[in-house]
């Protein structure tokens, strides 16, 4: 399967999907140093974000988020890339400073179509992703 | 720029205004004038800022136009006396000193307009800090969006910013109407109507009717209020603030409208205030003016606090304040006077604060989102409480 989507950070990457159906901040939402999400009776509470691609409908909370996004990288703990519903500033700034391949407005609800486990290739330079087996 | 022929900070701050650009629709990027930067206490930043900030600094990243920086942590050089950890206060220095070797003006406030940072009408600026921002837009008409701490050192890295949002005059019209049908006497009812306002109509455009004559400090405080609760960065006020005389009567005509009475921002206070034991007493968020540090000189004549009583401003307003004795007006009296950092960004935890009393919703919201107790009063009221 082949989804394409709109580029907003390049970038290519592979990982296991983690999907969120739940809004996500950086600033307080994860431990930066485990990768573990930490926001109390967060959809995805307790799962660790490092090296998978996450899925979530968009940023939020403080702006702060970003330099945790680029803290992460820098640690080894980040995800491998990030899928959007829609996107919004502080989540691109923080894929930017951290080059993280960030792509949004994919055809469908990635939310739906998307399932957590599932092996994703990410081509955000093209804008588009693909499930592995395909 | 991208392609780094001005070195890697720079190239990686127009990959960040580009990327922007692109998300929100911005058609090109345009010259600023000025930048403020926000995210500035270690409080926020942690070690994930601190780092960033130590590597632009290193990478070579200059800013190239005028740049402000918000409040920090703590009083730079008096943190000791405000009880900030040293482990604390070592972080913060290493996070000024960083912004300095960027070219970045160490004003460490959140009102750069009360010291010399004064945007034109109808400038493009970059600024961060959200009452900052509804200052700028509403009452000095320049032209910026609410930006971020990284979007901000962008701009100031590269001296432009992405051109979308706020930055557009179609954008800058009104959304609602907001029927103001009661007198506000005090800076509180000023900042209770932006409260108020923000949270009923949240991130839009509100103009303002029946609102006379405020003065600078009313006007801070009411948009410093209205971008805590709404996000709100632009407001009118009918013949105070400099675009209001530019909207067509036709336009207003087609708005929503609501009305706000006295009894609506009673509530609202109350709202937002409980009884707490032993609170400090807290003034300045914003950063108090050199008029609202007489005021407080005033109201402290011959008064004995028997609280603590705290008040914050900038380090350039605090310098023409100590000149004109009111600093020492206010220390006689015990009460205490910091400059660099304020009530929401101090690590009021580890000073080891329990509740707070101020007159300003939006410290009253940040403090109680933080688990303080939180009292609400004019400052005369709080005046008054303290000397008991």
């Amino acid at each position: 399967m082949r989804l394409r989507g709109r580029r907003v950070v390049g970038g290519r990457a592979v990982g296991e999907a983690l999907v969120s159906v739940d809004p996500f901040s950086f600033y307080g939402g994860v431990n930066p140093e485990t990768g573990v999400v930490t926001e109390p009776g967060h959809a995805v509470e307790g799962e660790c974000i490092t090296g998978k691609v996450f899925v979530f409908p968009t940023g939020k909370g403080s702006t702060v988020g970003s330099y945790v996004i680029y803290r992460m990288k820098k640690l080894g703990t980040a995800p491998a890339a990030i899928i959007n519903v829609e996107t919004e500033a502080i989540i691109v700034t923080g894929c930017v400073l951290a080059e993280i391949p960030l792509i949004d407005k994919l055809e469908g609800d990635p939310l739906e179509t998307l399932k957590t486990g599932t092996l994703l290739k990410v081509n955000a330079d093209e804008g588009f992703i693909e499930t592995a087996n395909s | 720029m991208l392609e780094g022929d001005e070195g890697p900070a720079v190239a990686k701050s127009m990959e960040l205004l580009l990327a922007l650009g692109e998300v929100f629709g911005a058609e090109k990027l345009v010259p600023v004038e000025s930048a403020h930067i926000s995210g500035v206490s270690y409080k926020n930043l942690s070690e994930a800022g601190l780092e960033f900030l130590e590597e632009q600094a290193g990478l070579g990243a200059h800013a190239r136009v005028t740049a402000t920086l918000n409040p920090a942590g703590m009083d730079l050089e008096r943190w000791r006396d405000m009880g900030v950890p040293e482990a604390f206060a070592e972080k913060q220095l290493r996070i000024i000193g960083a912004f300095k070797r960027i070219g970045v003006e160490p004003t460490c406030t959140c009102t750069p307009y009360l010291v010399g940072h004064i945007p034109r009408p109808g400038d493009q600026v970059a600024w961060a800090e959200s009452s900052a921002v509804a200052y700028s837009n509403s009452v000095l008409g320049a032209k910026t969006n609410r930006e971020s701490g990284p979007t901000t050192l962008a701009s100031a890295v590269t001296g432009r910013a992405a051109l979308y949002g706020y930055r557009l005059e179609e954008n800058r019209l009104p959304g609602e109407v907001v029927e103001v049908e009661t007198e506000l006497h005090t800076r509180l009812d000023y900042s209770a109507l932006g409260f108020l306002t923000g949270k009923l109509l949240g991130p839009t455009v509100p103009y303002f009717k029946w609102i006379k004559s405020p003065d600078l400090e009313s006007l801070k405080a009411l948009g410093a209020a209205c971008a805590t609760s709404g996000g709100i960065a632009l407001y009118h006020i009918e013949g105070v603030t400099p675009e209001s005389r530019h909207i067509p009567t036709e336009a207003l005509r087609r708005l929503e409208r609501i009305s706000i009475e006295g009894v609506d921002l009673a509530e609202t206070k109350s709202r937002l205030s409980s009884e707490v034991e032993d609170p400090v007493f807290c003034l300045g968020c914003p950063h108090c003016s050199l008029g609202e540090l007489r005021e407080v000189a005033g109201l402290l004549r011959r008064k004995r606090l028997r609280r603590r009583f705290w008040v914050f401003t900038s380090r350039g307003v605090y310098g023409e304040a100590d000149g004109l004795g009111y600093v020492a007006a206010i220390e006689r009296a015990g009460g205490r006077v910091f400059r660099d950092t304020c009530m929401v960004v101090a690590p009021l935890r580890e000073m080891g604060w329990r509740s707070v009393a101020t007159n300003s919703c939006k410290a009253a919201h940040y403090a109680s989102s933080m688990g303080f107790g939180t009292r609400l009063g004019t400052a005369a009221e709080l005046v008054r409480e303290a000397v008991q």
